[in-house]
C-alpha cells in the first residue's frame, strides 16, 4: 500500500506524517495522533459524531482521506477551549444546560454548534435546529442541546 | 415528608447542578472502549453469513492466511469446541448460542469466522479472501408461520421454534367477560427496532500469562457480564476483570456484547496479545445482536357501557430471531404492569416467544414494556371510539385513584404510589387542550389530516429479576442487589466506589449528590470512581430503570453508616448521648449548646490517627459499604405466575398534536407535552434529559425505525440511510410538566426514570395519527407509521369510498 507524506495543522500545532492513501482522516486523528475526542459512529456520513472543523468548515472526518487534509487547518474538540483548564463558551453552555448525556455525539455536536456560532452569533431556535440536524444524538432528544446554544449565544 | 413540597427537606437533592461527568466529555477526554489501544494490539474482521439459513460446507482460509500481517483465522469449529455455549434465559437447553456459527448459519449477518491481523485494514482485506461454500436451506421469517408444527425449524435439536409458551390467567377472566356489556378485539404490531446508540459495541481483551487475568475494556451495560464470560471460557470467575471505568457511549439496554467478549477473550488467550474490535455500523446493526422487540398483539378488552374496562385477554407473540438471550424475558417484565395504570380486574395473558431466521434481540429500554403499553393504549382509544366517549374521559374513568395505593394488580404486583389523574390534568393544562383542539381544526381546515393523541403509561422501576423465575422455573434468582463503598480519607475528603459502568446516566453525579445530602458535604468535592469487576462489590448494573433507587440507596446507606460512626466518635469525645448531637457537615455539636463541638477534621483525625481516642471495639479509619436488595424483592412467583415485579412505578401522560400532509403522507408533530411523575428527582436536569431522549426514541419507534428483512431473509436496513434515527428536524420542542408523588419504598422518595418518555410516546403518537386518520375512516395497526404506511392507509380509505 502506498504511503504518502502529509503536513497539516491540528488545533494550532503543525503535524507531519506519512499515511497510507486509504487511511480515513478520522482514523488518522484517532489512531495515529491519538486525539480520541473525535468519535466514529457510522462511517457513512450520517451521524456526525466525527465532525471536525476543516479550514473553518464543519466536515465529516470519516468521509475524507487523511491525504485530502494535506495543508489544511483542522480543529477538533480538543482544540475548542481557549486555554488549558478552561472551557469555551459553547462547552460551558453544554455543561450548564445538560446538552449531553453519554457524551459520544458531543464532540461532533460541539464542533457543529461552534461552526454555527462563528457564522451566526445569535441564531434563532429554528436556525439552531436546522444547523444540528446533521448530527444524531440518541440521549437528549436535542432539547437541552438547543437550550445550550441559546444560552451560549444570548445577548450579554 | 412534607406532602406539599417534598423537596423542602433537601440541601442538594432536587437542585440544578452540573453533572460531574460532562466536564470530561465536552473537552474530548472521555474514556470510551474505542479509545483503548494497548501496544501490540491485534484487530479483527468478521466474515458474516450472506444467507438467512444455510449449511456451511467448507471454509478455505489459506489465501487469507497468506496475506502479510494476518495472525489467525478462527472458525466456529475451532471456537465452539473450546468454549461453552451461552444458554437462553428460558428453559430451552437445545438452543445453544456460540459467538461463531458452526455447520449451520441461522441469519444473514451471523458471524461465521473471524480474521485476526495486525491492523483492522489488513483484517478486512483478508476477510474478503476467505472462501466459504454454503448450501442454502429454507428459512422462516414470519413468526406466525414459524409457530406452526410444519415450519422450518431454526434449531432442529429444539424440535420447535416456540421457545416459550405460557398461558397465564389472573382472576376470573371468563366470568368477567360474561358480565361485561361489550367486548372489542384487535391486533397491533410493534416493529423490530432498537435503541441504536451512536457508539457501536467496542472492546479490547488482553490476557496475561503472568497474572492469569483476562482484562476487558468494553462498552458494556449488563448484569453478570464477567461471570458469563468466565463460564463460557471455562476460566475461574476471578480470572476475568471487566473495567467499569470505561465511559459507555449510550446503551439504553442493548450494550451486552457477550459473544464479542467470549470471542475476543478466546483469541487474546490463544495468541497472548491484546485484541480489539470496534463494530462498524453494519456489523452493529446486522450481526451485533442488538435488535429489539418485534411483537404481534391480539387483544380483547371487556368493558361496560359507561366505559369501565373490567377484563382483558392479551396474546403477545414475540419474534426473537435466531437465538435467545434474555429476549423472551421481555414478555415477562410487562407482567408487572400488564393493566397499565387502569383498574382492570382480571387478565389472561398468553406469552409466546418464537425463533425465526433473523438477527437475535437484546434488551431494549423498558424491557418489553413500551410495546405492551402501545398495545393497551391503542385499545383504550378503540373503546373510546366504540362508545363515543372522549378518550381522556375514558382514561379518567379507569385510572387508579390516588387513595387506592398500594394497589395490587391481578398479576401480583403492588404499585407503590401515584396520582395519575393529576399528572394527566397537568399535561392537558400545559398543552391547553381547548387551544390545541382549535389548532387541530385549523390544520384540518388547511387540508391536512390532524389528530390529538393521549397516552397514560407506567414505567416500572427499581428493576429486579422476578421475570427470570417466572419464565424459567429452574432459575431461582430472587436476589438483585446493588452496592456502594464510601470512605473519608485522612485528609477528610470523601470518595465513593460504585460497582458498574455508566452509559450516560450521570451516576457519578447521582452518587455524589446523595452522599453530599447525607454527609452535608458539597457534592462537587466528592469523588466517585467506578470499580473493576474484581474489586467491585456485587452489582446488577443500570438495567430496569433502577439506579436512582438502588445505587442512590446504596450510596445513602453507606454514607449514613459513616455519619453514624462520626456521631459515635463525637459522643465519646463530648461525653453526651449521640441522640443529643447535631451533625452539620462542618462539625458535630450538642443540640442546645453549639459551642460544645468537635470539628470534621478532628473527627477524621481520631478515626485515622488517634486510636487512643477511638471508642473501644471501633474499626479504625472511615470506610463503609452498603449492599441491599431491591425493595419488595426476594419472592418466587406463586403457581399462577403471580409475583411482585419491580417495586416502584413512575407515571407519564403524553399529549400530542400531529398533522399529516396528504401529498407526502409524512407525519409532523406540532405539539408535544409530557406530564411526568417519578417521585423525588435527585437530579432534575438528568431526569428531564432522559425523558426528552426517551420521547425522541419513542418518536423513532412510532414513525421511522425498523429493522427490515426481505422475503429471503436478507437484512435491508443496516445503515443510517435505511434505518432512520430521528434528528432535530423530526423531534419537536417538548414541554415536560413535573409532578412528585414520593415512593414510600425508597430512601428519598425517588423512583426510576431511565426509561421515561419512551414508555408512553409511541402509544400517544400512534393514537394521534389514528385520530387524524379516523376523519377519513381509516387507521393503522402497526409501527412504524412511516409515510408509506400512512399512504397505504389513505389508499385503503379512498378505495372503500369509491366502492360505496
Amino acid at each position: 500500500m502506498k504511503n504518502i507524506p502529509i503536513e497539516l495543522s491540528i488545533n494550532g500545532q503543525k503535524v507531519s506524517a506519512t499515511v497510507e492513501a486509504r487511511t480515513s482522516l478520522v482514523d488518522f486523528i484517532r489512531d495515529t495522533l491519538r486525539l480520541t475526542g473525535t468519535h466514529v459512529g457510522c462511517e457513512h456520513g450520517i451521524c456526525g459524531a466525527c465532525t471536525i472543523l476543516l479550514n473553518g468548515d464543519p466536515v465529516r472526518s470519516c468521509c475524507m482521506f487523511a491525504v485530502q487534509a494535506n495543508a489544511c487547518e483542522i480543529t477538533t474538540v480538543e482544540g475548542l477551549a481557549p486555554e488549558r483548564g478552561q472551557l469555551s463558551k459553547i462547552q460551558d453552555a453544554f455543561c450548564e444546560k445538560h446538552g449531553l448525556q453519554c457524551g459520544f455525539c458531543t464532540p461532533g455536536m460541539l464542533i457543529t454548534c461552534q461552526a454555527l456560532i462563528n457564522k451566526n452569533p445569535h441564531p434563532s431556535e429554528s436556525e439552531i435546529r436546522e444547523a444540528i440536524s446533521g448530527n444524531l444524538c440518541r440521549c437528549t432528544g436535542y432539547q437541552q442541546i438547543v437550550d445550550a446554544v441559546v444560552y451560549a449565544t444570548k445577548e450579554a | 415528608m412534607d406532602k406539599k413540597n417534598p423537596y423542602q427537606q433537601f440541601n442538594f437533592i432536587g437542585k440544578h447542578r452540573r453533572a460531574v461527568e460532562h466536564r470530561r466529555f465536552v473537552v474530548g477526554k472521555g474514556n470510551y472502549a474505542g479509545d483503548v489501544l494497548l501496544p501490540g494490539t491485534l484487530h479483527i474482521a468478521i466474515v458474516a453469513s450472506p444467507y438467512a439459513s444455510a449449511k456451511i460446507l467448507k471454509i478455505d482460509a489459506s489465501e487469507a492466511m497468506s496475506l502479510p500481517g494476518v495472525q489467525a483465522v478462527i472458525t466456529g469449529e475451532e471456537l465452539n469446541s473450546a468454549v461453552l455455549p451461552v444458554l437462553p434465559g428460558v428453559d430451552a437447553p437445545a438452543v445453544k448460542r456460540f459467538p461463531l456459527a458452526d455447520k449451520i448459519t441461522r441469519y444473514s449477518g451471523e458471524w461465521v469466522c473471524v480474521v485476526v491481523a495486525t491492523s483492522r485494514a489488513i483484517a478486512e482485506d483478508a476477510a474478503e479472501l476467505v472462501q466459504i461454500d454454503y448450501e442454502e436451506m429454507p428459512c422462516v421469517l414470519d413468526p406466525e408461520i414459524a409457530i406452526k408444527n410444519d415450519s422450518h425449524q431454526v434449531h432442529s435439536d429444539a424440535g420447535t421454534n416456540l421457545i416459550f409458551n405460557r398461558q397465564f390467567v389472573w382472576g376470573p377472566v371468563d366470568e368477567d367477560f360474561s358480565k361485561c356489556d361489550h367486548q372489542l378485539s384487535y391486533r397491533v404490531k410493534w416493529a423490530r427496532s432498537s435503541t441504536v446508540p451512536i457508539e457501536t459495541f467496542a472492546l479490547t481483551c488482553n490476557w496475561s500469562d503472568a497474572t492469569g487475568i483476562l482484562d476487558i475494556w468494553a462498552s458494556v451495560q449488563m448484569p453478570k457480564y464477567p461471570e458469563q464470560i468466565a463460564n463460557a471460557l471455562q476460566l475461574p470467575s476471578n480470572a476475568v476483570r471487566v473495567h467499569y471505568d470505561i465511559d459507555v457511549g449510550g446503551s439504553y439496554g442493548v450494550k451486552r456484547g457477550l459473544k464479542h467478549a467470549i470471542l475476543l477473550g478466546y483469541i487474546a488467550k490463544k495468541l497472548g496479545k491484546p485484541v480489539r474490535f470496534i463494530e462498524d455500523r453494519l456489523e452493529n446493526m446486522r450481526g451485533g445482536d442488538m435488535q429489539g422487540p418485534d411483537r404481534l398483539f391480539e387483544v380483547t378488552l371487556g368493558f361496560m357501557k359507561d366505559g369501565e374496562i373490567t377484563c382483558m385477554k392479551m396474546r403477545a407473540l414475540e419474534d426473537i430471531g435466531a437465538y435467545a438471550g434474555r429476549s423472551p424475558l421481555q414478555l415477562g417484565k410487562p407482567v408487572g404492569a400488564i393493566c397499565g395504570p387502569y383498574r382492570i380486574k382480571s387478565v389472561a395473558y398468553l406469552a409466546q416467544a418464537v425463533l425465526t431466521n433473523k438477527t437475535p434481540q437484546e434488551a431494549v429500554r423498558g424491557f418489553g414494556q413500551s410495546p405492551t403499553n402501545y398495545a393497551l393504549e391503542t385499545g383504550v382509544d378503540k373503546v373510546a371510539r366504540f362508545l363515543k366517549i372522549d378518550p381522556i374521559q375514558l382514561r379518567k374513568r379507569n385510572l387508579i385513584k390516588h387513595d387506592e395505593f398500594p394497589y395490587l394488580i391481578p398479576s401480583g404486583t403492588r404499585y407503590d404510589s401515584g396520582d395519575y389523574e393529576v399528572v394527566l390534568d397537568k399535561a392537558l393544562k400545559e398543552a391547553n387542550l381547548e387551544k390545541l383542539i382549535l389548532e387541530r381544526d385549523k390544520l384540518r381546515a388547511k387540508g391536512l389530516l390532524a389528530g390529538i393523541g393521549v397516552s397514560t403509561c407506567l414505567e416500572p422501576s427499581g428493576g429486579n429479576s422476578s421475570f427470570e423465575p417466572l419464565f424459567n422455573p429452574k432459575n431461582e434468582t430472587t436476589t438483585w442487589m446493588e452496592s456502594c463503598v464510601v470512605k473519608i480519607d485522612l485528609g477528610g475528603q470523601v470518595t465513593a466506589l460504585m460497582a458498574t459502568s455508566t452509559s450516560g446516566q450521570a451516576h457519578e453525579t447521582l452518587v455524589s449528590t446523595v452522599i453530599g445530602e447525607v454527609l452535608l458535604q458539597e457534592p462537587d468535592t466528592i469523588r466517585v470512581l467506578h470499580a473493576d469487576s474484581l474489586n467491585a462489590l456485587p452489582s446488577n448494573s443500570p438495567v430496569g430503570s433502577r439506579m436512582a433507587i438502588m445505587l442512590g440507596g446504596a450510596a445513602a446507606g453507606a454514607a449514613k453508616k459513616l455519619k453514624n460512626k462520626l456521631l459515635i466518635i463525637a459522643a465519646s469525645q463530648l461525653n453526651v448521648d449521640p441522640a443529643n448531637l447535631v451533625f452539620s457537615g462542618r462539625d458535630v455539636h450538642v443540640a442546645q449548646s453549639p459551642d460544645l463541638k468537635i470539628s470534621w477534621a478532628e473527627l477524621v483525625a481520631i478515626a485515622h490517627r488517634k486510636f487512643h481516642l477511638l471508642p473501644k471495639e471501633m474499626e479504625p479509619g472511615l470506610q463503609e459499604k452498603f449492599v441491599w436488595e431491591v425493595p419488595t424483592g426476594g419472592d418466587l412467583p406463586d403457581e399462577h405466575g403471580r409475583v411482585q415485579m419491580y417495586p416502584c412505578h413512575s407515571f407519564e401522560s403524553h399529549v400530542v398534536l400531529v398533522s399529516i400532509d396528504p401529498d407526502t403522507c409524512k407525519a409532523k408533530i406540532n405539539r408535544y407535552v409530557c406530564g411526568h411523575d417519578c417521585g423525588v428527582m435527585i437530579s432534575p436536569d438528568v431526569v428531564h434529559g432522559m425523558t426528552y431522549g426517551g420521547i425522541a426514541h419513542g418518536i423513532g419507534a412510532a414513525l421511522m425505525e425498523k429493522f427490515a428483512y426481505s422475503e429471503e431473509g436478507q437484512f435491508l436496513s443496516g445503515t443510517f440511510m435505511d434505518y432512520l434515527l430521528p434528528s432535530s428536524s423530526e423531534v419537536p420542542a417538548i414541554s415536560i410538566v413535573d409532578h412528585c408523588t414520593p415512593s414510600p419504598l425508597t430512601e428519598f422518595g425517588q423512583k426510576g426514570s431511565g426509561e421515561a418518555g419512551y414508555l408512553g410516546s409511541p402509544a400517544a403518537i400512534a393514537n394521534a395519527i389514528n385520530d387524524a386518520l379516523a376523519t377519513i375512516n381509516t387507521s393503522i395497526d402497526y409501527l412504524p407509521m412511516t409515510p408509506n404506511a400512512i399512504w397505504n392507509a389513505i389508499q385503503k380509505a379512498n378505495s372503500l369510498t369509491e366502492q360505496s
